[in-house]
């Protein structure tokens, strides 16, 4: 499976996504840019991502802790999510994710 | 800034539970520990990021969250006596003449000691600052990311921006001496202690303050003042008009003046050898997820067992001439002793 992520130059990467690994760590093993400090517990907000508006309706709604975990992002918005809680499933294939500033 | 000047056996940089199981080590070896920490308090990362998130892979313990990592570290430490100094950065360390060195700290503080610990995990936890470009200039100035003098914010029009418990505590202690006072949050919710939040939601039925939900998007204003911050909500983005901003948006993970020790880096970690761990400067350790080695795992596990074989080759260092004596803690009346086993038991009785 594939994930798309757009790095924070602007430039979009393929990514070989391994099933049930997070998105977090696809990019980070990826090699890209991404601070993801807390490691993908949820706890820093620092793995913040924009998801493509069109694939925010395809994948599972943040947690609440997701949510107050984000308070810690900045210029979050409707496609504001934290890559360590996105999963690569069958049905995420082709997800594309842009880095948000602030997370690296 | 004070200075005063304090001797040990061994500075370790960082109080996490890589560097608290450090005390425990060298203090088996008659070794004296004082501790240097950024934040108010030990655990490092385990207090500051996920202190009630659980734990499953420390050895014989099957469960606990990482305060309670940290509360039990502390208690086994505790026969050694280390001493803290916590709200401080190490600022820089020198080589003394006698191959001792002296680490100072941001606030003044100078430890004379034999051997230096770098246990300084992923670096210091500073503000997260808001990716706005050009906000440099503003900081120290119109813009904080802490209260160090409240006095200083008297008659001001001040904006503090976050969610969580320092900004709702700010804006409690803050708004009896602003001129004016709003709080910026992204969303009509708030991670922060509800009495506390009880008491700001309070104070904006009385007027006496404003709740703007909504995120920071820039700043306006010429020499480091600012004169409006350009706020953008669901209708669209606005000029807000204010004098002061302070921004609690929580802590980050920066590497800071450790960089500039003289340790050789490689990507923001300190390379060692696996034999003891020493760094390239002799008697200055590197242990935790601040080193790298080949095969190594940023775990918890390794930094204790990193700060076994640190302490043995730091003995060196600290008791020249004196014999390294290997024991067991099982055994060892000698490590019983120190560790007050006898008093403990008597205590039991």
């Amino acid at each position: 499976m594939k994930i798309l992520v757009t790095d924070k130059d602007g430039q979009e990467h393929t990514l070989e996504g391994t099933k049930d690994w997070s998105v977090m760590e696809v990019i980070r093993d990826g090699g890209l840019e991404m601070l993801a400090q807390c490691g993908g517990s949820c706890a820093c907000a620092t793995c913040h991502v924009y998801v493509d508006e069109a694939w925010i309706s395809k994948i599972p709604e943040p947690t609440e802790e997701e949510i107050g975990m984000l308070d810690g992002a900045f210029n979050v918005n409707d496609q504001s999510r934290l890559s360590c809680q996105l999963f690569c499933t069958d049905e995420a294939d082709g997800l594309k994710v842009t880095i948000a500033p602030g997370s690296y | 800034m004070t200075e005063t000047i304090e001797k040990t056996d061994v500075v370790i940089i960082g109080a996490g539970p890589t560097g608290l199981f450090a005390v425990f080590e060298l203090g088996l070896n008659d070794m004296k520990c004082h501790l240097i920490d950024i934040l108010d308090r030990p655990g490092g990362q385990c207090a500051e990021l996920y202190p009630e998130k659980p734990i499953y892979d420390i050895p014989a313990i099957p469960m606990c969250t990482g305060q309670e990592l940290t509360d039990r570290l502390m208690e086994q430490i505790k026969p050694f006596n280390p001493v803290f100094h916590l709200s401080q950065m190490a600022d820089k360390i020198e080589k003394q003449e006698d191959g001792s060195w002296n680490v100072t700290t941001d606030r003044g503080t100078i430890i004379n000691t034999k051997v230096v610990v770098v246990a300084a995990g992923g670096g210091s936890f500073v503000p997260k600052k808001p990716p706005i470009k050009g906000i440099e200039a503003y900081e120290g100035n119109s813009l904080f990311y802490s209260v160090k003098k409240m006095e200083q914010f008297r008659d001001k029009c001040v904006v503090i921006a976050g969610g969580g418990d320092s900004a709702l505590d700010w804006v409690v202690n803050l708004q009896p001496i602003v001129k004016e006072l709003t709080l910026v949050h992204r969303r009509d919710d708030f991670r922060a202690a509800p009495d506390t939040v009880a008491k700001m939601r309070a104070l904006v039925a009385e007027n006496k303050m404003t709740l703007k939900i909504a995120q920071i998007m820039s700043l306006k204003g010429d020499n480091g003042q600012i004169n409006a911050l350009a706020l953008k909500d669901e209708t669209g983005e606005k000029d807000y008009a204010c004098d002061t901003l302070l921004a609690f948006y929580g802590l980050t993970m920066k590497l800071g003046p450790v960089a500039g020790f003289g340790i050789e880096f490689q990507n923001e970690v300190i390379p060692v050898n696996t034999a003891n761990f020493e760094t390239n400067l002799p008697g200055v350790f590197a242990i935790g997820d601040i080193n790298t080695y080949p095969g190594k795992m940023k775990l918890i596990l390794s930094g204790f067992h990193e700060a076994a074989l640190m302490a043995k080759k730091a003995f060196e260092y600290v008791h020249p001439g004196r014999k390294y004596r290997f024991q067991y803690t099982t055994s060892s009346s000698d490590l019983q002793n120190k560790l007050g086993v006898e008093e403990k038991q008597e205590q039991a009785a």
